[in-house]
C-alpha cells in the first residue's frame, strides 16, 4: 500500500484549516511545470518493449505509454492544454543523476525500484514484475550459472543485474570474467559479436534483445531468476503533490482495466521496429501488483545474501 | 571483406544522424565562442601584474589542464544542477537541461586551452605597440582593446580555428553521457540494428572528411594572413 | 566532504572502495605507458620520415598524420575494439575477441598509441625543421652523410628541442586514457564513476580522482623539468630563455 498517501491525506488536512481552498500553491516538480511550461520525460534507448527508439528515432513504449498517460493528467490538473513535452535519452547510470539535478522530471523506462535508490529518488506504483536471468548463445554449452566459471560476462553499468550476478558470484566463488557496457543493446552486441557468453539482464528485456536479434534463435534466455525486479517510474524525492498525481494516474489506468490493453499492446502483440511478438503473458507478481498497487522496494543483493 | 554487411543503414538513418551533427556543431561553435571570450579573461588575467589576479587564473587553467575531459564532463553533468540546486536553494530548480550542461562544461573546459593560446598571442605582441599607445594617452582597457587584442587575434586566428577542430572532435565524448551528438546517433543506430562495422567506419569517414577540409583552409588561411616579415 | 567511504568493504571483489581507486590508478598508468611506448616509436620513425627529402618516405608519414589526427580518439577507440575484430579474418577476428587476454585493454592502447603517434609525429618534425639549414649545410660540407647528418646533428639536436612539446603529449595521453572506458576498461575515470554509482559519494570521488591526476601531471611535469636539465647543450637550445 502507499504509505505515502496516508501522510498526503494528513498533510492534506492540515492544510485546510490554513490554507484557503482555492488558493491550492502548486509545489514541486508541477509548480517548475507550470512555470516553465515544458515537462521533460526521460527515457531509454534500447529497454525493449518499456522505452526505446523506433525506425524514427522516437521514444516509444508501455511505460512510454503510461507516462504519456501522466502527462495528459498534468495538461488537464495544470490547464495547459499546450504543454510541452521534452524527451531526454537517459542511460541506466545517467538516469538518477539527471533525474535529481532536475534535468527529467520522470524516468519512464525499466528501473527496478530498490530500497537503496529510494534514498535518493521516489517511484510510482511497479507497473512491471521481472528478475534477472541470462541470456547466452545456444551454441556456447551454457546450461546454468555455475558454467560461467572463469568466462566472460558482460554487463550494463548502473543496473541492480550487474549487483546480483556479482553477489552471485562472490557468492560461489566462479571467478567470473567481467566486462562493463553502456546500455543493454551494447551488452547484447558483446555476447553476439562473441566477446562475452553471457548478459546478466531482467528477463523481459533479454527477451525483448533476443527478439530483435539478427538470428533470434541463435540464443537463448536461461536460469533461475537471480533477482527480484519491480520495475516503476521514477519520479523525485519529497514531491508529494506529484507523486500522487502520478500514483493516482497509474492506479487509475490499473482500476480502469486499461493496464489489460496497454499490456497486450506492448507484450502480445506485434511491436515496432521491426514487427517482433514477445509474447510474452502477464506474470502473477504483476496480477499482484495491479490489485495492490505498491511501490515497494526491492535489496541490493539479488536473491543473494549480503 | 565486407560480404554481409549492410550499409543502407546509414541512409535510412541520415535524417537522424544529421540531427547529431548539428548537435555536435552547435556545441562546437557556442563552446569556442564562450572560450574564447573566458579564455581571453583568463589570459588578461593572468598577465596581471598583481598576483591576486594572476594567481587563481594560474590555478583554474593548470586544474583543468590536468584533468582529462571526460572526468570534466561527469564533474558537470552530475554535480553542476546539484550546484545550481544549493545556490538557488531551490530544491526542485529547473535543470538546465543536457545540452546546455554539456556546454559549460565544454566552455570552461576549453577556456583553460584558450587562455593559454591566447596568452602566447598577447605576448607576441611587441611591447613597444602598448608604449605607443600609453604615450598616445590611452589607458589600460583601451591600449588593451584596441591596440593589444586586435594584432594578438589576427597572428592567432589559425591556432583558435585548430582548436576549434580539436574541439568538435572532442564533442564526440558526450557519448559517456548518452547524449545524440553525431556519434551518439551513430552508435544508438549501430547497436539497436547490430551495424557497428557500417556506422563506426561512415562516422570516421565523416569525421576525418569535415576535419581534413576545416584544417586544410586554416592553413591556407594561415598563409594568407601571416604578416610580412 | 567525508571521504569515510573509502575505507568500506567494496560491494563486490573483497576489498574496500580504496582498492578500487587504486586499480583505477594501476590500469590508467598502464594504459598510458604502453600507448605512450608506441607512440613515441611510431611518432619518431613518422617525424622523422617527414623531414627527409625523400618523397616516398614523406608522402606516407603525412598521410598517416592526417589520417590519424582528423579522426576524434572516441571513433579511433571504437574501430579498434568494434570494427576490426569484424573485418580481419574470422578466426583472427574470434582470437581478438575471446582468446586474446584482456581485449579492451589492448584495443586501447593501440587506438591510444597510433593516434598519438600521430601528434609526436607532428612534434619530432617541427624539432628537427626548426634547427637551422645552416648547420645540415656545414655537417654536410665536413663529409658526413646524410644518416650521419640525422644521427649526429638532427636527431640529438632535435629530441632536445622537443622535449617540452613531448612533455605535454605525454601528458595528453595520461588524460586521453580516460577515453579507454568507453570500451570497458576500468581506469580511474571509470572507477570514480562506478565508486560514486555504488556510494552516491559523487562529490568525494570526483575531486579525489581529480587530485589524483593533478598529481601525475605536477610528477611528470617536474621529472621532465629535471631531464632537460640534463640533458641542455650549453649556449644553445632552452638556455636563452
Amino acid at each position: 500500500m502507499l504509505r505515502i498517501h496516508h501522510l498526503v491525506a494528513a498533510i492534506a488536512a492540515a492544510s485546510l484549516f490554513s490554507v484557503p481552498v482555492h488558493a491550492q500553491e502548486l509545489t514541486g516538480t508541477l509548480k517548475k511545470i507550470k512555470d516553465t511550461g515544458v515537462i521533460k520525460v526521460g527515457h531509454r534507448d534500447a529497454s525493449v518493449p518499456f522505452s526505446y527508439l523506433d525506425d524514427k528515432q522516437r521514444p516509444i513504449g508501455y511505460g512510454m505509454d503510461i507516462c504519456m498517460k501522466i502527462v495528459d493528467r498534468v495538461r488537464t490538473e495544470l490547464k495547459m492544454p499546450k504543454l510541452k513535452v521534452e524527451f531526454v535519452p537517459v542511460t541506466s547510470q545517467t538516469r538518477i543523476p539527471i533525474l535529481t539535478g532536475g534535468n527529467i522530471d520522470m524516468e519512464c523506462g525499466s528501473t527496478t525500484n530498490s530500497v537503496e535508490r529510494q534514498k535518493q529518488v521516489a517511484f510510482a506504483p511497479t507497473y512491471f514484475m521481472t528478475g534477472t536471468k541470462i541470456i547466452v548463445k545456444k551454441s556456447s554449452g551454457i546450461k546454468g550459472y555455475d558454467d560461467l566459471k572463469g568466462k566472460t560476462v558482460v554487463f550494463t553499468q548502473g543496473t541492480t543485474n550487474e549487483r546480483a550476478m556479482k553477489a552471485y558470484n562472490d557468492e560461489k566463488k566462479l571467478g567470473i570474467n567481467f566486462i562493463p557496457a553502456k546500455d543493454h543493446a551494447e551488452s547484447f552486441l558483446a555476447v553476439e559479436t562473441g566477446r562475452a557468453v553471457a548478459f546478466p539482464m531482467d528477463d523481459i528485456l533479454l527477451y525483448g534483445l533476443k527478439a530483435g536479434a539478427r538470428n533470434p534463435d541463435d540464443y537463448e534466455v536461461i536460469g533461475e531468476f537471480l533477482s527480484d525486479d519491480p520495475y516503476a517510474i521514477m519520479l523525485r524525492r519529497d514531491d508529494p503533490a506529484f507523486k500522487k498525481l502520478v500514483d493516482d494516474t497509474v492506479i487509475g489506468i490499473y482500476k480502469s482495466g486499461e493496464i489489460n490493453k496497454l499490456y497486450t499492446k506492448w507484450f502480445q502483440s506485434k511491436i515496432p521496429p521491426k514487427g517482433i511478438n514477445l509474447n510474452f503473458p502477464m506474470s502473477d507478481g504483476l496480477k499482484a501488483a495491479i490489485k495492490n498497487p505498491n511501490d515497494t522496494g526491492v535489496g541490493p543483493c539479488g536473491r543473494m545474501k549480503c | 571483406m565486407f560480404s554481409g554487411f549492410d550499409f543502407d543503414v546509414i541512409q535510412r538513418t541520415l535524417p537522424y544522424l544529421w540531427q547529431g551533427m548539428l548537435f555536435s556543431l552547435g556545441l562546437t561553435l557556442l563552446a569556442m565562442l564562450g572560450g574564447i571570450v573566458l579564455g581571453t579573461l583568463l589570459a588578461l588575467m593572468r598577465l596581471s601584474g598583481n598576483r591576486a589576479i594572476s594567481l587563481p587564473a594560474a590555478a583554474y587553467v593548470n586544474l583543468l589542464r590536468s584533468t582529462p575531459l571526460i572526468l570534466v564532463i561527469f564533474w558537470f553533468y552530475f554535480l553542476v544542477p546539484i550546484a545550481v540546486k544549493q545556490f538557488t536553494g531551490n530544491p526542485y530548480a529547473s535543470g538546465i537541461g543536457p545540452f546546455y550542461s554539456a556546454l559549460i562544461a565544454f566552455t570552461l573546459f576549453e577556456a583553460a586551452y584558450y587562455c593559454e593560446i591566447i596568452r602566447a598571442g598577447i605576448q607576441s605582441v611587441p611591447a613597444g605597440q602598448v608604449h605607443a599607445a600609453q604615450a598616445l594617452g590611452l589607458n589600460y582597457p583601451q591600449a588593451t582593446l584596441l591596440v593589444v587584442l586586435p594584432q594578438a587575434f589576427r597572428n592567432m586566428v589559425p591556432i583558435l580555428l585548430t582548436q576549434g577542430i580539436i574541439l568538435f572532435q572532442d564533442t564526440s565524448l558526450v557519448y559517456v553521457v548518452g547524449l545524440t551528438d553525431f556519434m551518439g546517433a551513430a552508435s544508438k543506430v549501430a547497436q539497436r540494428d547490430g551495424r557497428l562495422v557500417e556506422m563506426y567506419l561512415f562516422a570516421a569517414l565523416v569525421y576525418f572528411i569535415l576535419c581534413f577540409s576545416a584544417s586544410y583552409f586554416v592553413k591556407r588561411l594561415q598563409l594568407r594572413i601571416t604578416p610580412p616579415r | 566532504m567525508d571521504f569515510g567511504f573509502l575505507t568500506q568493504p567494496a560491494f563486490s571483489g573483497g576489498g574496500t572502495y580504496f582498492d578500487w581507486v587504486l586499480s583505477g590508478i594501476k590500469w590508467t598508468m598502464l594504459v598510458s605507458v604502453c600507448a605512450w611506448i608506441i607512440a613515441f616509436t611510431i611518432g619518431s620513425v613518422l617525424g622523422v620520415m617527414r623531414t627527409t627529402k625523400l618523397r616516398w618516405l614523406y608522402v606516407p608519414a603525412a598521410a598517416y598524420v592526417e589520417l590519424f589526427r582528423n579522426i576524434p580518439l572516441l571513433v579511433q577507440m571504437f574501430i579498434w575494439y568494434f570494427v576490426i575484430p569484424e573485418i580481419v579474418p574470422k578466426a583472427l577476428g574470434t582470437w581478438m575477441k575471446q582468446g586474446m587476454p584482456m581485449p579492451e585493454f589492448w584495443s586501447a592502447v593501440l587506438a591510444l598509441g597510433f593516434y598519438t603517434a600521430s601528434r609526436v609525429a607532428e612534434q619530432v618534425r617541427s624539432g628537427i625543421q626548426s634547427i637551422p639549414a645552416g648547420q645540415t649545410q656545414a655537417a654536410l660540407a665536413t663529409g658526413l652523410t646524410m644518416p650521419q647528418v640525422y644521427r649526429h646533428l638532427l636527431l640529438p639536436m632535435g629530441y632536445r628541442i622537443v622535449i617540452p612539446p613531448l612533455t605535454s603529449e605525454f601528458l595528453t595521453i595520461f588524460k586521453n586514457s580516460s577515453v579507454a572506458l568507453t570500451i570497458g576498461v576500468l581506469e580511474l575515470t571509470a572507477q570514480a564513476r562506478t565508486i560514486s554509482e555504488y556510494t552516491f559519494r559523487t562529490f568525494e570521488i570526483f575531486t579525489l580522482a581529480t587530485i589524483v591526476y593533478v598529481l601525475i601531471t605536477m610528477a611528470v611535469t617536474v621529472l621532465m623539468q629535471f631531464v632537460e636539465t640534463r640533458v641542455r647543450v650549453p649556449g644553445y637550445v632552452g638556455t636563452g630563455k
